[in-house]
C-alpha cells in the first residue's frame, strides 16, 4: 500500500496486490506510462470530464451501441468506454504476438487432426472422450476438406496479466468472436481526444484491420473463381452485435446478408439480388454453428440457409470460421492446449495457460469441491461470463448448488484459481482516477499468413473491485496502445 | 442490390408516404370541421375517414375522436403511428444502406409521434402532431434527396413513394366526388389542401374553384409533385433507372403496365374522363398500381429460382 506517494489526481490511487499497468509497487509510473502520467498531472479534472463527455457523445452519434437483452426489444445502450488508454510496450507485445501465432497455429493443426486422422487421441495426449463429449464437436465435419486447412481464421484470445507481470491465456474464442468494432471506433475517438499525446507516444496503427480481414477471407476462396463475392452473414437486426456486423460490412465494402437472402441450388450458394441470383464464394459468418443450416443442425433455426452445409462440404463455398471450431475453445479442452503446442510444433508454449482443474479428474475434483470458496468454476461450453461461480464472492448456497452440478456433470465444469487480474488507471464517473481490473483481447487473423493488428480490446471491470469484464455484465472497454519502441 | 434490401427500402418509403398522406388529409379536414355546419354526418366526411382506413363500424364516432383514432391507435394498421412505426422498422433493417441523416430524421420523427400519440389530451396535441409530420415529412424527403447516393436503392425509395401516392389519390377523389352534391368552395379547398395543392392550383386556375378543374389539376397536371401524372412519370423514371442496373434482365410486363398508366394520364382530357364513368377511371388507376406492385415484387424481390436460371 502507498501513502501519499503519488500526487494528485492520483492521491486516492491504491496499488493493491494485483499488477498495476501504470504504477510500480513503489508508486512510480512505469517508463512507458510516463507521457500519459505527466499529461494527467497537468490536466485540470474538468478538462478530462469534458473530454469524457465529448467522447461519449461521439460514440452515441456514431451509433456504437449494443442491444441489452431482457428489456424491451431493441433497447440500445452505448458501450461504456474509459478515457485513459492502456499502454503496452513493444517488447511485451512482441512476446504476445509470437505466443498468439504459435497458439493459433497449434489450434488449427489440432482441429485438422481431430476431424481427420485423430493422431493426438491415438497417441494418448488427449483422451478421446473429452472430444466426443464436447457439445461443440461436429461429427459432420469429419473428413471435410477445409481450404488451406484453416479452421479458425478469426480468433479473439483473452489474455490476463498475473501479479508477476506475466501475460497468460484465459480463454480462446474460436467461434464468432466479437468486439473488434469497439477496438476500431475507440481508436478513432482517442485520436481526437489525445492527439498530441498519441503522436508523442508513438502508437502503432490498427486501422488496417478491415483490409487484413478482407485479404484473409479472400485468401481462403475456392480456386479458379475469377471475381469473388464475399459476404458477411448476420443473424439480423436483433443480434447484440448487429452494429459490429454493419460496421465491418461497410468497412470492407461487402454485402451484409441474412440467411433468408441466401438460396442454395445444386450445392451452390447464391444471394438473391435485384439483378438476379449472384453466386457467393466466401461467407464470413457471424451466426453460430447450430443455426447455420436447418437441414444439418437445428431444424428450428430461421437464421441460416437450408443446404448451406452440403454446399460447404462440396467445396463450393467457404465458411469462416469453419464449422466445429468450438471444440477447441471448450474450457476442458483448453487445459490441453499447452500439450497440443508441444505435440504439434515441438515447442514450449510462449504464453502459458491459467492453471486449470478438470472436474473429470477425481483428485482434482475432490480438492476443488472442498475449497469452492477459493476457486472460479466455469461451465465449459459457455462464454460471455455466464454459468460462472466466483468462489470468494459467492454465498454458501451458491457453492452448494455448484457442488451438486459438478458432481452431476463433471465433464461440464472446470475450475481455476481466483486470479487477480492486473489493474489500470480509469477515469471514474465522479471525476477521479482509480485502478480497475482489465484483460486484453487481441484479434488474430489466419489466412495465407497470421496477422495480428498491434492492439486489441482492453476490457475493464468498471465496478470497483469487480473481476468481471464482460460487456453483458457491466464491463467497458479502453483503447490499447501498443508502442513502436 | 440484395432483394431484401430493395424491398425494405420500398416499404420504408411507402409507409412513410402513407403516414404523411393521412396526416395531410386529416389536417385539412380538421380545419374544415371547425366551421359551423360542417357536420360529421356528411357522406363526404365518412367517405374520407373510411378511405384512410377507419373501420366502417367506427365511421359514426364523433369527428374529433375519429381523427385521434386515425392518428394514434397503434392497434389500427392504417393509423399514422402504425405507419411511422413500420417505416422505421423497415429502415432499421437497412441502416447501413441509407444515410445516417435519413435514419436520424426518421428516428426523431418516430419518437415524437409515438410520444405525442401516447398522451393525446386535447386539440393542441392533435395540432402538434400535424405539424411534426408536416415538418418531419419534408425534412425526410429533403435529406433523402440530398444525402443519399441516387443509385438503385434511392430509385426503390422513389418507386415506393410514388406508387403509394398514386394509389391513394384516386380513393381520396372518389370519396369527395361520389358525394359532391352540396359541396361548397370550402370542400374543394379541403380536397386541394389534402394534397398540399391549394396554392399550386391557384397559380394555374386562380382561386376559381370548379370540380372539373380540381380533378384536372390533381390527376393530369405534369408539374406538381402530388398529382397522378407527375407521380407516374417519376415511377417510370425510377423503373428505367433500376432496369439499367441489370441490363440482362428485361421485364416487359412492368414496362407495359407503367407505360400504359402513364399514357392514360398524359394523353387524357378531363371532360372525356368526367363525362364517362369517372368512378371506373379512378378505380383503374388503383388497379394498375396494384398490378405494377405485384409485377415488381415478382421481378425483383421474390422471383422463382427457376426464372433466375433461365436468364
Amino acid at each position: 500500500m502507498l501513502e501519499r506517494a503519488i500526487p494528485a489526481p492520483f492521491s486516492d490511487y491504491e496499488v493493491g496486490t494485483a499488477y498495476d499497468e501504470m504504477f510500480r509497487a513503489n508508486g512510480r509510473a512505469r517508463q512507458h506510462y510516463k507521457a500519459l502520467y505527466t499529461k494527467l498531472l497537468n490536466l485540470p479534472a474538468d478538462e478530462l470530464m469534458r473530454s469524457k463527455q465529448e467522447a461519449d457523445l461521439s460514440f452515441f452519434n456514431q451509433g456504437i451501441t449494443f442491444t441489452v437483452y431482457g428489456r424491451e426489444e431493441g433497447t440500445e445502450r452505448i458501450f461504456p468506454h474509459d478515457l485513459l488508454p492502456r499502454i503496452v510496450p513493444a517488447a511485451e507485445w512482441d512476446t504476445i504476438e509470437k505466443g498468439l501465432t504459435q497458439r493459433i497455429t497449434a489450434l488449427n493443426l489440432f482441429l485438422k487432426d481431430i476431424y481427420n486422422e485423430r493422431k493426438i487421441l491415438r497417441d494418448g495426449i488427449i483422451p478421446g472422450e473429452v472430444i466426443y463429449t464436447c457439445k461443440h464437436f461436429r461429427r459432420q465435419m469429419r473428413g471435410v476438406k477445409v481450404p488451406r486447412d484453416v479452421y479458425v481464421s478469426v480468433c479473439g484470445t483473452d489474455l490476463i496479466r498475473l501479479p508477476s507481470g506475466e501475460f497468460v491465456v484465459l480463454e480462446d474464442n474460436l467461434r464468432v468472436p466479437s468486439g473488434v468494432s469497439y477496438m476500431l471506433t475507440s481508436r478513432k475517438v482517442m485520436k481526437q481526444t489525445f492527439p498530441i499525446l498519441f503522436r508523442k507516444c508513438g502508437v502503432r496503427p490498427i486501422e488496417q484491420y478491415s483490409q487484413a480481414l478482407l485479404s484473409t477471407l479472400r485468401s481462403l476462396a475456392p480456386e479458379g473463381r475469377s471475381s469473388l463475392t464475399i459476404v458477411l452473414l448476420t443473424p439480423g437486426v436483433y443480434n447484440s452485435a448487429y452494429f459490429e456486423h454493419t460496421f465491418l460490412a461497410r468497412q470492407m465494402g461487402i454485402e451484409l446478408v441474412e440467411g433468408r437472402d441466401l438460396v442454395i441450388h445444386d450445392n451452390i450458394v447464391y444471394m438473391r439480388t435485384t439483378s438476379g441470383l449472384q453466386r457467393v464464394d466466401v461467407i464470413y459468418r457471424r451466426v453460430d454453428d447450430d443455426f447455420l443450416d436447418p437441414l444439418t443442425f437445428r431444424a428450428d433455426s430461421e437464421l441460416g440457409a437450408p443446404g448451406l452445409f452440403n454446399a460447404y462440404r462440396a467445396g463450393n463455398v467457404v465458411l469462416a470460421n469453419a464449422l466445429g471450431t468450438g471444440v477447441a475453445d471448450d474450457k476442458a479442452i483448453y487445459a490441453y492446449v499447452p500439450k497440443m503446442i508441444q505435440y504439434y510444433l515441438g515447442e514450449a508454449p510462449i504464453l502459458n495457460n491459467v492453471e486449470t482443474f478438470l472436474m473429470t479428474n477425481d483428485t482434482e475434483r475432490e480438492h476443488v469441491c472442498a475449497n469452492l470458496d477459493k476457486y472460479v468454476v466455469k461451465a465449459v461450453g459457455e462464454s460471455g461470463g455466464y454459468g460462472m461461480l466466483i468462489g470468494p464472492h459467492s454465498s454458501k448456497q451458491q457453492q452448494e448448488e455448484f457442488r451438486e452440478r459438478i458432481m452431476d456433470q463433471p465433464r461440464n465444469y472446470i475450475a481455476q484459481p481466483t486470479l487477480a487480474l492486473s489493474t489500470a488507471p480509469c477515469f471514474t464517473d465522479d471525476g477521479r482516477i482509480e485502478p480497475r481490473h482489465v484483460d486484453l483481447r487481441p484479434y488474430v487473423l489466419f489466412g495465407e499468413k497470421v496477422t495480428i493488428v498491434p492492439g486489441g480490446l482492453t476490457r475493464v471491470a468498471l465496478r470497483k473491485g469487480s473481476l468481471v469484464v464482460n460487456s453483458s455484465q457491466g464491463g467497458g472497454s479502453k483503447d490499447t496502445w501498443v508502442l513502436q519502441s | 442490390m440484395l432483394s431484401r434490401v430493395a424491398d425494405s427500402l420500398y416499404w420504408m418509403s411507402r409507409y412513410f408516404e402513407r403516414a404523411t398522406h393521412s396526416s395531410r388529409v386529416l389536417e385539412a379536414n380538421y380545419s374544415l370541421m371547425l366551421n359551423p355546419g360542417k357536420l360529421s354526418t356528411e357522406q363526404r366526411w365518412q367517405n374520407i375517414m373510411s378511405h384512410l382506413g377507419l373501420p366502417s363500424d367506427a365511421t359514426r364516432i364523433e369527428p374529433q375522436a375519429a381523427i385521434v383514432k386515425l392518428m394514434s391507435d397503434n392497434q389500427l394498421p392504417a393509423s399514422i403511428v402504425s405507419c411511422i412505426t413500420l417505416a422505421r422498422e423497415n429502415a432499421s433493417q437497412v441502416r447501413e444502406q441509407i444515410s445516417s441523416e435519413m435514419w436520424e430524421r426518421l428516428n426523431q420523427l418516430y419518437h415524437e409521434v409515438v410520444q405525442t400519440a401516447a398522451n393525446m389530451y386535447d386539440d393542441s396535441d392533435v395540432l402538434r402532431l400535424f405539424m411534426a409530420l408536416r415538418e418531419g415529412g419534408y425534412k425526410f424527403i429533403g435529406v433523402t434527396d440530398a444525402s443519399m447516393n441516387h443509385g438503385e436503392g434511392w430509385h426503390f425509395i422513389q418507386l415506393g413513394k410514388y406508387i403509394e401516392r398514386t394509389s391513394a389519390l384516386p380513393l381520396l377523389l372518389d370519396a369527395v366526388f361520389s358525394a359532391q352534391e352540396g359541396a361548397d368552395d370550402l370542400d374543394w379547398v379541403g380536397l386541394l389542401t389534402s394534397c398540399s395543392a391549394f396554392e399550386a392550383y391557384c397559380k394555374v386556375y386562380t382561386a376559381d374553384l370548379k370540380p372539373e378543374h380540381v380533378a384536372e389539376f390533381l390527376l393530369l397536371n405534369s408539374e406538381f409533385p402530388y398529382t397522378a401524372r407527375y407521380s407516374t412519370e417519376k415511377m417510370q423514371e425510377a423503373l428505367e433507372a433500376i432496369q439499367r442496373t441489370a441490363p440482362g434482365r428485361k421485364f416487359t410486363q412492368i414496362e407495359r403496365i407503367a407505360g400504359r398508366m402513364h399514357a392514360s394520364l398524359a394523353y387524357a382530357q378531363i371532360d372525356n374522363i368526367m363525362s364517362r364513368d369517372f368512378e371506373r377511371f379512378l378505380a383503374s388507376i388503383i388497379e394498375q398500381c396494384q398490378s405494377l406492385h405485384a409485377a415488381l415484387h415478382e421481378a425483383y424481390i421474390d422471383y422463382p429460382i427457376e426464372s433466375a436460371f433461365e436468364a
